[in-house]
């Protein structure tokens, strides 16, 4: 059960994403066990019917994706957890999310992978995957907690961020982040900003739950709320119909991206450590950013004008933030447990002006301090 | 009759996009006449689908509608009935889409006897996608995916319902489309997981193929080999192998599973006080 907050306490990682969550309102959670995410179904299934919330596992989680934008679309703020393999199983569903603008959050614990690989070991393998996992041209926000007390903040943006933009918004954590424990201190429950989503301000009959206000959005009304209309994954015109007007569907698609893509500066965000006079820069998340952070500090020490840029929000990838910091320094490093998933981005962000450096490790084993100093020590002669 | 029916239609959504002769619409005017009859709220009743020709019933439906993925409806339903308990929620699958696909998802939801009312189209075929066996094709039937005739056995729907811990269990044909209506409302009333299996004819991607005729002479075989329950009672197995039993199949009682978890709810909120 929680303590009070303002309380230092010591924390799991995905207690904190439970914390978030009821923070935020959640009171809906669908899930079906998976190391190494299970502590989140099992507080949920302890905690959300104290709050007359509702918990539930399902029979697979491609049945807790469904039951989750089920209970969104019934007025409940809605979560649910996995990992690798479900995940994948997942993904159809979040596709649907997408399309039919129906907040909910995923929180993927990531494992190594592929299949069931390493179930307890961590690994950062599933970056691609959130961004690309389900069919077709879709946008997608993903956030990237690097400490339990992150875990909790990023869950309520997560949740925030659904709400507001109608979009699938998933927790990308790892391992590390979901099993280590911390100390903690959580802001109490007034200090948590709590968005709720747009309603319709019109009478039903004016209602058309697909035409979006100027930020992008449609407002929302929940079934059982006197709007009735139709939802589908098919597409659809401003009423919810489906149609095949060629028309419709290019800009049904172009505005789902332009809701997410018009609104950046609010979406992204990165965390810069030592940047202002770096010369050299480590790109870490997740876990990862723990050891860059202390690899930046002692390449400081040792005469090395070291920063680090971490992304926070992985998708949309912060690609105006590494081009930025392409022009400042000479090389990126980018450090992260795959084989090189985010470095793809960041080397195309970078554009050839600095030297971009992997390290890459995919043994289920951290990557250390010393292997990041290690490649800020190298720059290269003519970068 | 007819007007209830209209009234509850988008208008603005028709025609339909089913092939003359199909039984979906005569499905689909039961499952209306029998909302009106139950007197449901339109503003608290939701229709789920999946995907397939029968799953597109929902979009005409003047109530809250969620056409979902193929298979999955019953899980999306879930997730709704859980969230808001006093939503009628009514779930429309074809006989694909509810026992192969989404077969896990049906045994689960009967053996919580959620408070779901599901009606199954079974035309023993995949009719969106052209006609590929389905679950219940029949043996030695022709189909795409079976051009030497079918060489796998068929589900029993109802069988599979009530071994899974449905509480109400019927089925009619779309000739018997009153009897259907019917059966709508017995088990809407059911507090926990009713399935209705309703028989309807696609002659356009298993009748032609099958050489079973127009939608007419399909419907003129289901007046033809349907037994009541009271009938079938006296007939032998043997009797019974080509016979559709119509009626009321099965009926229990056991906890509905939101109901349950709303006195979970309200017994901690007594315990924190
Ligand atoms: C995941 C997935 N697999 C396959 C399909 C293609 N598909 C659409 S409908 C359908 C079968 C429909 O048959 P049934 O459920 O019996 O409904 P009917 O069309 O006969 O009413 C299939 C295989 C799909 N839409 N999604
Ligand atoms: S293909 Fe069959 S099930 Fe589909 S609309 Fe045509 S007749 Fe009906």
């Amino acid at each position: 059960m929680s303590g009070p907050a303002g309380v230092a306490r010591l924390m799991q990682g995905n207690e904190a994403v439970v914390e978030g969550a009821l923070a935020a309102g959640v009171r809906f959670f669908a899930g079906y066990p998976i190391t190494p995410s299970t502590e989140i179904a099992e507080l949920m299934a302890e905690r959300l019917p104290l709050v007359g919330g509702k918990f539930i596992q399902m029979e697979d989680e491609i049945a807790s994706m469904a039951a989750v934008i089920g209970a969104s679309l019934a007025g409940l703020k809605a979560l649910t957890a996995t990992s690798g393999p479900g995940f994948s199983l997942k993904q159809e569903n979040i596709g649907y999310a997408a399309m039919a603008e129906i907040p909910c959050v995923i929180v993927n614990v990531q494992r190594w992978g592929p299949s069931t690989g390493i179930p307890t070991a961590p690994a950062q393998g599933d970056v691609m995957q959130a961004r690309w996992g389900t069919h077709g041209d879709h946008p997608v926000i993903a956030l990237c907690p690097s400490s339990v007390r992150e875990a909790f903040d990023l869950t309520v943006r997560a949740v925030n961020l659904a709400e507001k933009y109608r979009v699938p918004v998933i927790l990308l954590m790892d391992e590390v982040v979901g099993h280590m424990r911390e100390r903690v201190v959580l802001p109490p429950p007034e200090e948590v900003e709590v968005v709720e989503r747009k309603k319709p301000r019109v009478p039903p009959g004016d209602y058309y739950p697909y035409r979006p206000d100027e930020d992008g959005v449609p407002p929302m009304a929940n079934f059982g709320d006197g709007y009735r209309y139709h939802v589908t994954g098919l597409v659809h015109d401003e009423k919810g119909n489906p149609t095949t007007d060629p028309r419709v569907a290019e800009e049904l698609l172009l505005r789902l991206h332009r809701k997410i893509y018009d609104h950046l500066d609010d979406i992204l965000s990165v965390e810069r450590y030592m940047l202002e006079d770096a010369e050299v820069a480590v790109v870490a998340y997740g876990a990862v950013a723990r050891a860059a952070r202390r690899a930046v500090k002692e390449a400081r020490a040792a005469g090395i004008n070291a920063g680090l840029l971490r992304p926070v929000t992985i998708w949309p990838f912060p690609e105006r933030e590494v081009a930025e910091l392409a022009q400042r320094v000479r090389l990126v490093v980018v450090a992260e447990m795959n084989l090189g998933q985010l470095r793809l981005e960041v080397e195309r962000a970078v554009g050839g002006r600095a030297a971009v450096k992997g390290i890459h490790r995919v043994s289920g084993e951290l990557i250390t301090v010393e292997e990041i100093l290690a490649a800020l020590r190298e720059v290269p002669e003519h970068a | 009759m007819l007007n209830q029916v209209v009234s509850s239609l988008r208008q603005e959504r028709l025609p339909h996009i089913w092939c003359p002769g199909c039984g979906n619409g005569i499905v689909l005017s039961a499952l209306v006449k029998a909302i009106h009859e139950l007197g449901c709220d339109p503003d608290k009743t939701v229709v789920v689908s999946g995907i397939g020709c029968s799953s597109r019933a929902a979009g005409y439906l003047d109530f809250n509608t969620l056409h979902t993925t193929h298979g999955r409806a019953l899980a999306f339903a879930t997730g709704i009935k859980l969230a808001r308990p006093e939503l009628t929620v009514f779930v429309l699958m074809g006989d694909g889409d509810a026992t192969a696909i989404g077969g896990n998802h049906f045994i689960h939801a009967a053996r919580r006897n959620i408070d779901l009312t599901a009606v199954i189209f079974n035309n023993s075929i995949y009719g969106m996608t052209g006609g590929q066996y389905s679950p219940l094709t029949p043996v030695q039937k022709r189909t795409t995916t079976a051009p030497y005739g079918h060489l796998e056995r068929a589900f029993d729907i109802a069988e599979l319902a009530r071994g899974a811990g449905a509480t109400y269990v019927a089925r009619a044909t779309t000739y018997h489309a009153g009897l259907l209506k019917n059966l709508i409302v017995a088990g809407a009333r059911n507090k926990g997981f009713s399935v209705i299996e309703a028989i309807t004819a696609c002659p356009t991607a298993y009748g032609r193929r099958n050489k079973l005729g127009n939608g007419l002479q399909m419907l003129l075989w289901q007046r033809d080999h349907a037994v009541t329950v009271k009938q079938a009672a006296k007939m032998s197995p043997e009797e019974l192998r080509d016979k559709i039993v119509i009626g009321e199949l099965y009926r229990a009682e056991a906890p509905e599973f939101t109901a349950t978890y709303e006195e979970l709810v309200a017994r901690l909120a007594q315990k924190e006080k």
